[in-house]
């Protein structure tokens, strides 16, 4: 059996977790064996309902009221409870904060290697994984070897697929083993951000500025832009080491990962650190007076110039089709 | 109180990633050498906190005899120790580093009350390192954490949640994995990094221990540059009547 850790809100799973179902039921095919799933809290019954799509046959629910609200080590515990019961092949997990986090509890705990951030895999005795570091601007291929291998997937990088031929799966109520130590991690509370407008993560248009901007003021242009198209206003990592932004805008390795349907890049030369962030954009179009910059190649549009130039420019003319 | 601080030399890359010729690691002979940004400010945190409750603040790496460099630079941050669990320069996997560290706080004269590491390093990017060794020295652990602070004994720390942060609070002595953005990290002064140049380095030597099963390396692959040509839409401010046309027609956002 290949097991898979579904994460759901309000009932429905969510999109990183089938990408990673679709390669677990790939991972199934290889090996010719069963795909089935994990899901917690309440709502993880109603969750397979929509999981028969993707050929998911059996799903483990994990219902302990101890486990809610998120406790990483205790949700660890839980799917180290199904490895000692059922010894999957391999268990895949989307590669997300809590998932990570939650999969490398198991690894710890059931003294076990992980491949984190795969996006292929080839299985045999052995399982050859392709897996990204840098954020992705490199890819690792590498042998996995264990009595069940823990895997999780790079987010939206596995296109969504569902199974040629749809299951009904079963549900199965899990009762975990955790004990007070499992337990002595566990959300408190949550507190809500005051920031306003469309979080940078889910814009449909992303406006970023990077060093070219030239200051805190200039950046007002830029975010003038980022209204007029509704959008959200970002930054490269070298604008935040300037003090120029917060790092709540920071766009790259280590801010935020956009996947908008356009990000228009001003003034940023798209080194490593920035591009891993932003590749997710279905469109780049990149402002920049140095038309051999990186951002410049990579994209799929470039305008060369000055961005304190141009940007007010289309400003006006996206204010003025408004008018 | 005593915190530990776990960071990782890495290549300071550029726009362009180049592998050495038996593509195993990125051909570094161009570049100069860094610490994965999150554990910049792991060091940041350390050192805040022993300014507001006292106490010591360690760096320590697993890496080859030129990561003393990086932790040079956690000395000029005004951390206090430093230790190196020396290695030929291999590059290690994500458990048997977490081995090791475990031992070495096991091994070390002060009994930490934090550890620290970044939520994940910058170049192999295994997200386990700081867990592990939580689990294996039976420390409560919280990963990914964008806001700490301590008080009596307790650690509060939050993480970055779509539309807010949830908030954990942790007895001490716990593991804490943090993510870039929880503080700015400061810059040294000159005087800080000769002052740095001069401390001692604990170091020692390490034992390579992984437990059953392999997760290893065969070999590393630069994704090729799909489509490096982009479509030039113009030069100027003329180009922006093309800028609408693709805003309009191709991603339909006007």
């Amino acid at each position: 059996m290949i097991l898979g850790f579904v994460e759901w809100e309000a009932g429905e799973p969510l999109e990183t977790s089938l990408q990673m179902l679709t390669l677990a039921r790939d991972v199934a095919d290889q090996t010719g064996t069963s795909l089935a799933a994990v899901a917690f809290g309440e709502e993880g019954a109603a969750v397979a309902d929509h999981l028969g799509e993707y050929g998911v046959e059996r799903v483990h629910h994990v219902a302990d009221d101890r486990l809610t609200p998120y406790a990483p080590a205790a949700w660890g515990q839980a799917l180290a409870d199904l490895l000692e019961d059922h010894r999957p092949e391999a268990v895949l997990a989307p590669g997300t904060d809590r998932c990570q986090e939650v999969l490398a509890h198991v690894g710890a705990t059931c003294d076990l290697p992980m491949a984190a951030d795969c996006t292929a895999v080839e299985a045999g005795d052995a399982y050859e994984v392709t897996r990204h570091r840098w954020g992705g601007s490199l890819v690792e291929h590498a042998r996995l070897e264990a009595s069940t291998k823990l895997l999780s997937t790079a987010v939206h990088e596995v296109p969504i697929e569902p199974a040629d031929v749809p299951t009904d799966p079963t549900v199965h109520t899990v009762e975990p083993t955790v004990d007070a130590e499992d337990l002595r991690v566990q959300v408190d509370r949550r507190e809500e951000s005051d920031v306003e407008g469309v979080p940078l993560g889910e814009a449909r248009v992303v406006v970023g500025g990077g060093r070219g901007v030239g200051g805190p003021e200039d950046f007002d242009q830029l975010e003038e832009l980022a209204d007029l198209l509704d959008g959200a206003l970002g930054s490269s990592r070298a604008a935040v080491n300037e003090g120029w932004r917060p790092h709540d805008d920071q766009i790259g390795l280590t801010g935020t990962k956009i996947t908008p349907d356009i990000y228009i890049a001003c003034g940023i030369s798209g080194a490593v650190q920035h591009w891993v962030g932003c590749k997710g954009a279905d469109t780049v179009l990149a402002i920049n007076t140095d038309p051999e910059a990186a951002i410049m190649q990579k994209g799929e549009y470039a305008v060369v110039g000055d961005l304190h130039e141009i940007v007010p420019e289309l400003n006006e003319a996206l204010r003025e089709r408004e008018g | 109180m005593d915190v530990l601080t776990c960071i990782k030399r890495v290549p300071d890359t550029g726009s362009k990633i180049v592998l050495t010729e038996d593509r195993q690691s990125i051909d570094a002979s161009n570049l100069g050498f860094t610490m994965s940004p999150h554990e910049e400010c792991a060091i940041e945190a350390a050192v805040q906190l022993v300014e507001a409750h006292g106490g010591t603040a360690r760096v320590l790496t697993l890496g080859p005899p030129a990561a003393d460099e990086q932790l040079r630079t956690g000395l000029a941050m005004t951390a206090d120790e430093a230790t190196l669990l020396e290695t030929d320069g291999a590059e290690w996997g994500p458990r048997a580093t977490a081995n090791a560290i475990a031992d070495a706080v096991r091994a070390a004269e002060e009994e930490f009350d934090l550890l620290l590491f970044g939520n994940e390093s910058a170049d192999a990017a295994n997200y386990q390192v700081g867990i592990r060794v939580a689990e294996r020295l039976g420390l409560p652990v919280v990963a990914g954490i964008k806001s700490l602070e301590v008080e009596d004994g307790t650690a509060i720390a939050g993480r970055e949640v779509s539309g807010g942060e949830e908030i954990y609070e942790v007895d001490l002595p716990a593991v804490v994995t943090v993510k870039e953005g929880i503080n700015e990290p400061r810059y040294a002064s000159m005087r800080a990094k000769m002052s740095a140049r001069r401390q001692e380095v604990d170091r020692r030597e390490p034992d390579a221990e992984s437990g059953p099963g392999t997760f290893e390396k065969l070999r590393l692959e630069a994704p090729s540059d799909e489509d490096s040509a982009a479509e030039v839409l113009g030069e100027g401010p003329e180009a922006v009547p093309r800028i609408i046309e693709v805003l309009e027609e191709e991603v339909e956002v006007v």
